[in-house]
């Protein structure tokens, strides 16, 4: 089983990709994630995370087979 | 409503989802509307169109050159005018019934709660998260419903946040400590992107008018225009959220 990454809007666009498919094995949390997915590039300052559609924390809790979301936040108007 | 009203808005009585019910409920209604540019034109003008009797419309910068891209209530004439007096005469042009109260200068934070507390339903379409914080509180205090949109580049977001209904407010979703503003000067934005949000706003103000806020409670949609996509997020109440933790649902009883 894995787990899916995907990224939204600039985030996709930065990354050149709209998502990954990782392994699950050691993968905890939204941040682990992150950073087994895009090795030691930061996630951006303010990045917003669900986790099978659900809002969810950096460090929420995350199983084989979920589906973790990184959308940049917006302000604008 | 007269026969003018009945004719004019013949299309949305025609609906069994407003009828004439929902379109009086729409004409006896107050909408305030915060900022006057990509977001709160279009906002404002379907809002007026639709019916809505009393817009009140604040923004106190003025119509500049490199507005006009985005900004549909403001025109060419009108660069140097205040935003919200150039934006009152279009939408007076637009509906002569509908009732524009401009507010052309910075509401102090006794002014900005005043008009929360008068209003219906507000539309968060300003540009900055301190006006975003600041309007999230007094809509939680006072309790009125609002409608958050944001929009630059090529994405944005929108959620309405229901206060008497026990959800989440928009700081259950940013911290309030958020710092790095962008800017649509600096970053750019694609024209119809914030006029996609701003009328999408609108929808959400009506929606909410007409007591139809099933599909809009605890959600957060999130708008990609370079791949076309739309995701939707469910979004909890923050327990700890320094503005709404602890308050109770007015239908909960007790």
């Amino acid at each position: 089983m894995s787990i899916s990454v995907r990224y939204f809007a600039r985030l996709r666009e930065q990354l050149g990709r709209s998502g990954d498919e990782l392994d699950a094995e050691g993968i905890r949390t939204p941040a682990d994630a992150w950073a087994r997915a895009n090795g030691g590039d930061t996630l951006p300052a303010n990045t917003l995370v669900a986790v099978n559609q659900d809002y969810a924390s950096l460090d929420s809790t995350v199983r084989d087979g979920d589906e973790i979301a990184f959308f940049p936040p917006v302000t604008g108007g | 409503m007269d026969q003018h009203d009945a004719n004019r808005y013949s299309r949305q009585i025609r609906l069994p989802s407003v009828g004439e019910h929902g379109q009086q409920s729409l004409l006896d209604a107050r909408c305030l509307i915060i900022g006057m540019g990509g977001l709160g034109s279009p906002a404002a003008m379907y809002l007026a169109a639709a019916g809505v009797g009393q817009l009140v419309i604040s923004d106190f910068d003025r119509v500049e050159d490199s507005n006009l891209q985005r900004q549909i209530a403001h025109r060419s004439v009108d660069i140097g005018e205040p935003k919200a007096i150039s934006a009152k005469r279009t939408l007076e042009a637009l509906n002569p019934r509908c009732r524009i109260t401009a507010i052309d200068w910075q509401l102090d934070d006794e002014e900005l709660a005043d008009q929360v507390a008068k209003a219906d339903v507000v539309l968060d379409c300003s540009d900055n998260f301190a006006t975003r914080f600041a309007l999230n509180r007094q809509a939680f205090q006072s309790g009125t419903p609002l409608v958050s949109g944001a929009a630059i580049r090529t994405e944005g977001q929108i959620a309405t946040f229901l206060p008497q209904d026990g959800g989440p407010c928009y700081q259950c979703i940013y911290p309030g400590d958020l710092e790095g503003e962008e800017s649509c000067a600096l970053e750019g934005v694609l024209a119809p992107v914030v006029g996609v949000m701003g009328s999408m706003q609108a929808l959400q103000a009506l929606l909410v008018l007409l007591g139809r806020t099933a599909g809009l409670a605890g959600r957060l949609l999130l708008f990609d225009a370079l791949a076309m996509e739309w995701q939707s997020v469910r979004v909890p109440r923050d327990e700890a959220c320094p503005v709404c933790a602890g308050r109770k649902a007015v239908h909960d009883g007790d």
